[in-house]
């Protein structure tokens, strides 16, 4: 029975549960709900809980369990000399053990009986290769018999497992089910109970996104922390040549100078915000102030399906239409750009983020008073006098907010870069020349052959966790500021 | 229930209120007509708003409107300085006269109306700006100062007739968001004077204030109508007896009754306005 229908089986047993929960407690209560301390449904909520939820953690912590478990007992049958090797070379003996161990239910009695004959040496192991090789896993060598006994003990040990995964999880239901039940009673303080649960999976839900960042960030800074001992700070953050070289000489052969790539990211958001910030503002302004309802109800959803076509759409239309078009553009008029520059990855960036800067000022536009309009129009003031000198000025501070915020969006962007920008690390002043940026970096050193231990592969974390500081300061900025504004008028 | 109707005004409202007013604001108080409007209807979308609305206004004096909450008193008000142009589906129609021309005729430019007739709003609605740019806003933009010098006179002459300026005299450069709700009002009518308007609306000032910064609007709006027009919208039948001269009860979308304040609170014409300044409904 697999762990999909057992969670299927208990989800239902859940919602019995709940009904059988709720009838009890009018039961016990005879009728008068009054005499209840929590509202019949809480009661039923109750025995749901208590029926479902300890089996389901029981079925999630079996099923993480399953395969170390198993695995370690698999292990106790391999000879010393394979568990005394590296980390490799156990994986690949596991893995061939694992291959025999999922062929072994799919073989018939006898030729079970052939395979057990060959883990204690009855027969010699030939043939149990040829057995195996009978049901689709074919072996590249006879087996040894520690490799038959292993993949035996793992095979049983699995079956065990799915035969008593079910028993344990349902067994465990019907035990939450009848103590729940045999509990509800009148005074029984069914929704502080119930709540109480909720919180904590609420809780629970906020801890795991909390955690879940910061071990990306641990984890990025202890390989960054790793690189920096192969390149020293000062080379990495004040280096102004990139040139890795490859990764098969393992030392630091290479000179990993960041300010190309930091040059080339901000060069190329700057020219996206050049792009996105007049168009995005100018459009937010119109949609907000000037278009008429019919006007906007099309026009503001066609302007945030920008936002979500895949930033690779825009990559490729950026590579094959509009960095060949600029540059027959530029020949044209005698002016020499790369079909891949700053400029084409800037604008079509730009074009990318409009989206987010008219979003965000629309709604912070929006957000401004109604009786500030009115007080303008009320003193003799036209429209575009009191949209620059009053209601502009009153969403200045949620306005550079939001172009921060597409700032931030607009550093971090890769699939872009990585197809507009080129891979020439340029410290250049000119747009219509290639550079690159901090994640097309990370995207080509950790892509192709890795070694792990090579500051080639390594530089990539630095590389990752220098691109978050900005970002995150860039965020952290644009929120304090959209916060200080939201306390204005609230 | 006759017998009753007749006593409460007596008790309520006559005796407080009245006397001050009726004695020395008689109709010789009033300047001449300033404001005319004659068959004023008012749509929002498919519903009327306003049914035949025929009032008169006058120089140098307060004309109160009150009624019953959705009545179209406030919706009136903002025929006065076509404030309705903004919403969308406000449809006007009929004829009003500022000084004799139609201010709904093709020709007439609402923005430059507004600058003759200016309008407060219930709310207090300061300009995130100083307390100086605020005043200052409407002056700026209408051209009226040549130099820094007249414009910090326009200012000045402003916050005082305003009576605020002896409280922020020192701080000008603060932002007005930071007064209190009755120095933001004050800092409003400032703001509204400052183009020196012939016509002030005012659109319930006083319903988000305390009663000490009501007294101090309503002696402002004393003073202020010796040199201007003034209608105010309140929901205070007090307030339309200490401040106003004229008195227009609107009820439904209609002018019901207009006359002299005295003459509203003490002797209506109407059941209606009976019932409503006597507190039996609205």
């Amino acid at each position: 029975m697999s762990s999909l229908t057992i969670l299927a089986i208990l989800a239902v047993a859940g919602i019995v549960a709940f009904f059988i929960g709720r009838m009890r407690s009018i039961q016990v209560c005879g009728g008068r709900q009054r005499n209840l301390h929590s509202r019949p449904s809480y009661y039923g909520y109750y025995l749901a809980i208590l029926t479902a939820l300890p089996a389901v953690i029981l079925l999630a912590v079996w099923s993480v369990a399953e395969r170390p478990v198993t695995k370690y007992v698999a292990m106790q049958e391999l000879p010393p000399t394979v568990l005394q090797g590296t980390d490799a070379e156990k994986a690949l003996t596991m893995s061939v053990v694992d291959s025999i161990a999922q062929g072994l239910p799919k073989l018939g009695p006898e030729e079970y009986e052939v395979l057990r004959k060959a883990r204690f040496g009855f027969v010699t192991s030939s043939d149990a290769r040829d057995v195996l090789a009978k049901h689709g896993v074919v072996l590249g060598s006879d087996p040894d018999r520690s490799l038959l006994a292993a993949a035996d003990e793992l095979a049983s040990a699995r079956a065990t497992s799915r035969l008593w995964l079910p028993i344990a999880c349902f067994g465990l239901a019907a035990l939450g089910f009848f103590w729940g039940y045999t509990r509800i009673r009148p005074e029984l303080r069914s929704r502080n109970i119930v709540e109480r649960v909720m919180r904590s999976g609420l809780f629970l839900a906020s801890t795991v996104a909390v955690l879940t960042t910061v071990g990306i960030v641990l984890s990025v800074l202890f390989e960054t922390i790793h690189f920096f001992q192969f390149v020293s700070p000062m080379d990495y953050f004040f280096g102004t040549v990139w040139d890795p070289r490859f990764a098969t000489v393992g030392k630091a052969e290479g000179q990993f100078g960041l300010l190309p790539l930091l040059w080339g990211t901000l060069f190329i958001s700057a020219v996206a915000l050049l792009v996105a910030v007049p168009v995005g503002l100018f459009a937010a302004i119109y949609m907000s102030e000037y278009a008429g309802s019919k006007v906007r109800a099309f026009a503001k959803p066609v302007l945030e399906i920008l936002a979500g076509i895949p930033t690779i759409v825009y990559g490729f239309f950026a590579l094959s239409v509009f960095g060949p078009l600029l540059r027959d553009i530029g020949g044209n008029i005698g002016l020499d750009i790369s079909a891949s520059s700053v400029l084409t990855a800037g604008i079509v960036m730009g074009v990318m983020i409009i989206p987010f800067v008219s979003s965000l000022s629309d709604d912070i536009i929006n957000a401004v008073p109604q009786s500030l309009r009115e007080g303008s129009y009320g003193l003799g003031a036209t429209q575009s006098e009191t949209i620059k000198k009053v209601v502009l000025p009153a969403a200045l501070p949620g306005i550079v907010g939001a172009v921060l915020l597409a700032a931030s969006r607009a550093i971090g962007e890769t699939m872009i870069v990585v197809l507009a920008a080129g891979i020439a690390a340029n410290l250049t002043l000119n747009p219509l020349e290639p550079v690159t940026t901090i994640t097309v970096k990370i995207v080509s050193q950790l892509t192709g052959d890795l070694e792990f231990n090579s500051p080639q592969t390594l530089v990539a974390f630095a590389l990752g966790l220098t691109l978050f500081v900005i970002t995150l300061g860039l965020n952290v900025y644009a929120l304090y500021i959209v916060r200080k504004y939201r306390e204005q008028y609230e | 229930m006759e017998a009753k109707v007749e006593d409460r005004p007596a008790a309520r409202v006559e005796t407080p209120a009245v006397p001050k007013e009726s004695g020395d604001a008689a109709p010789a108080a009033l300047g001449e007509l300033k404001m005319k409007a004659k068959d004023v209807n008012l749509w929002y979308g498919q519903k009327q708003a306003l049914f035949d609305v025929n009032l008169e206004i006058f120089d140098q004096s307060v004309t109160a409107l009150i009624g019953p909450s959705g009545c179209g008193k406030s919706t009136f008000l903002r025929c006065l300085n076509r404030m309705n142009d903004v919403i969308d589906i406000c449809r006007v129609e009929g004829d009003i006269r500022l000084e004799g021309q139609d201010i709904y005729a093709p020709q007439v430019d609402p923005v430059q109306l507004r600058a003759r007739v200016g309008m407060v709003f219930q709310k207090p609605n300061p300009f995130p700006k100083s307390i100086y740019e605020n005043v200052a806003y409407a002056p700026r933009l209408h051209g009226l100062c040549a130099n820094k010098t007249e414009l910090d006179e326009v200012v000045e002459t402003s916050l005082i007739k305003a009576g605020l300026w002896e409280e922020v005299k020192d701080r000008l450069d603060q932002p007005g968001t930071g007064l209190s709700g009755g120095q933001q009002q004050r800092l409003c009518i400032a703001r509204a004077i400052s183009v020196n308007p012939e016509v002030l609306l005012m659109d319930e000032p006083c319903s988000a204030l305390d009663p000490i910064a009501t007294a101090t609007i309503e002696t402002l709006i004393d003073e202020l109508k010796e040199n201007l027009c003034i209608a105010i919208v309140t929901h205070s039948m007090q307030q339309a007896a200490r401040v106003s001269q004229r008195t227009a009860f609107f009820h439904l979308g209609k002018l019901v009754e207009v006359d002299e304040t005295s003459t509203i609170f003490t002797n209506p014409t109407d059941q209606r306005t009976q019932d409503y300044v006597t507190g039996r409904f609205g």
